[in-house]
């Protein structure tokens, strides 16, 4: 019997992953620290086509394209004149298990099944969890899902607890933890144990299967508007949502601007057990989305098929409040109650609409279920137990953590720019590993295209950054 | 007692405190990674004492039992009285004082 200690199979992680997605990672390495991404994003040797008809066989999207009128004619009103797009929400709750990560796990199921697995595991405490359940449930697979949950008191997030549920409601098994990166051990000792496959979020099946989100986008688009929208707004946290929907676009030849959504938590550490209660959000926030977007493959596969940073041309944050608001506008304007953490990318959509002209056409690319935990009331109510303020007032005058500040009127929601450059010079660090150099020409050529701009764009900030550090 | 064949919750301690991730903040560091797993007993226990069930994809877990016919009891929580006063704002905003008086 193998040693399951933490060091030993923490020692271990490498063979098992690699049994366990039934991928060589090693293959797309090149020299030094740069790899074939779009080698390792054709391993599925499936067209998009072909993803879609895997979609359509486990009932997964082609979900509707829905003009949102009255909050655009809101949001034209604070706008200069000719100024306010239309803003148009693809509503992904559709989908069988209730969100667009349905996408990620039919592909997902679909190769799990192909290989020949008896059962998948996944690591997540989002609405990841459903997602595979729920294509599990179709394929005839068994299926584990690993949540972190509780914290050290045993008080459980009521939004992680609904995902439970779910997930127990679709046929699986549910493993929930306290706080703590060593999840990802009790993560691999199950693969170990049972030899399912793993299906991460971060593997180029996970992602390819959310190009068919981006691909339906461009095309419903064009059918019920005549033409390509003017901006796509995705939410951001471990950027498999935002880099799956990008290359889908791209591939219907649509190139809209995408940007990047997250909730503001800053100042929270995600692996602090005091403060794993003190958000409001477990997901969609800035806790995984700044460090997933300047370094992917932090994630639990060598190499993260999410690797968001090729792809945004801007990034923004809006606070919890503002969400929680927004999708209360979703309700009371347009008729439909969805969850909170999936209306991250509408609240900031809202403030963007306002840069645009009127006859653009403005994308968000989800919504998610709501339910009981899983809604702004069950949020809200947790953050009060928990000794948040709530109140009604500035939005930006909050402290995630600390507070949070209902907006009194739609002209607060304001999306705050991050600054994209802080983000590719720390994603230039996480590469080097701190030991920072001009690099040759053929890495020079990968850094560019991770952090989305042009060779001597590149270059010039490297040598930027090497001046700096003298 | 609960008997054979009951559908129970497992809990574990994974980690001790001091067998920690050295990365984990100082917090956390403090209390043990625990881990709650359900499962059909395999012979009769009393909660508190350490149990045996199999799971529903078939794997026998130990731990000690911590609650018999588990039941899910989050909600929506209490009423926040800020969020009627939210969806009424924003109403007004978008159809006036006068459509909703």
């Amino acid at each position: 019997m193998s040693d399951l200690s933490y060091q030993a199979v923490m020692g271990r992680k490498n063979q098992i992953m690699k049994a366990a997605v039934g991928l060589d990672y090693d293959q797309f390495e090149l020299e030094g620290i740069a790899f074939d991404y779009e080698r390792m994003m054709a391993s599925s040797k499936l067209t998009i086509q072909e993803v879609m008809e895997v979609m359509h066989s486990f009932g997964v999207g082609n979900t509707p394209l829905v003009e949102l009128k009255n909050i655009t004619a809101l949001a034209r009103r604070h706008a200069k004149p000719g100024y306010g797009a239309r803003i148009v929400v693809k509503d992904e709750a559709c989908n069988p298990s209730g969100s667009f990560k349905a996408r990620r796990a039919a592909l997902s199921v679909h190769i799990a099944k192909q290989l020949g697995y008896k059962g998948v595991i996944t690591a997540t405490s989002g609405n990841y969890g459903a997602a595979v359940a729920s294509c599990c449930a179709k394929a005839g697979l068994k299926c584990i899902v690993v949540q972190e949950c509780f914290d050290g008191r045993g008080k459980g997030q009521p939004e992680i607890i609904e995902k439970a549920r779910k997930c127990e409601a679709l046929g699986a098994e549910v493993i929930q933890l306290s706080v703590g990166p060593e999840l990802f051990y009790v993560f691999l000792r199950l693969l170990e144990q049972t030899g399912y496959f793993n299906a991460s979020l971060y593997t180029p099946f996970g992602i390819q299967g959310v190009e068919s989100l981006g691909y339906e986008i461009a095309l419903q688009c064009r059918e019920q508007f005549g033409k390509d929208p003017e901006m796509v707004v995705a939410t951001n946290a471990g950027g498999g949502n935002l880099t799956g929907t990008a290359r889908g676009l791209l591939q219907a030849g649509c190139k809209a601007p995408v940007v990047a959504a997250s909730v503001d938590l800053k100042g929270l550490h995600m692996a602090s057990d005091t403060q794993f209660n003190r958000k409001s959000f477990t997901t969609g926030h800035t806790g995984f989305g700044m460090p997933f977007t300047t370094w992917p493959d932090r994630s639990d596969v060598p190499r993260s098929a999410a690797r968001p940073l090729r792809y945004m041309q801007r990034y923004v944050t809006v606070t919890q409040g503002e969400v929680f608001y927004t999708t209360e506008m979703l309700a009371v304007l347009e008729g439909m109650e969805r969850g909170p953490a999936g209306n991250t990318s509408l609240t900031a959509a809202f403030s963007l609409a306002q840069e645009l002209p009127e006859d653009a056409i403005l994308i968000v690319q989800e919504t998610e279920y709501t339910g009981a935990g899983k809604h702004q009331n069950a949020q809200l109510a947790f953050a009060r137990e928990n000794g948040i303020t709530i109140t009604i007032g500035d939005p930006s005058a909050q402290t995630p953590g600390e507070s949070i500040v209902l907006p009194e009127r739609p002209a607060q929601i304001k999306a705050v720019e991050v600054d994209l450059n802080r983000l590719r010079r720390s994603f230039i660090n996480n590469a080097f590993g701190k030991d920072i150099k001009m690099p040759d020409a053929a890495t020079l050529a990968y850094l560019a295209e991770e952090i989305n701009l042009p060779h001597d764009q590149t270059r010039a900030l490297i040598e930027h950054m090497l001046e700096e550090s003298k | 007692m609960s008997k054979k064949g009951d559908w129970v919750l497992l809990q574990n301690v994974i980690l001790q405190p001091s067998e920690r991730a050295p990365q984990v903040p100082e917090d956390t560091k403090q209390v043990p990674l625990k881990q709650w797993v359900k499962g059909w007993l395999t012979e009769d226990a009393e909660i508190g004492q350490e149990a045996t069930a199999r799971t529903r994809t078939g794997r026998v877990i130990k731990g000690t039992l911590v609650e018999e016919a588990p039941a899910y009891t989050h909600s929506f929580g209490q009423f926040i009285p800020e969020l009627l006063k939210v969806q009424e704002s924003i109403k007004t905003a978008m159809w006036g004082e006068e459509a909703q008086s």
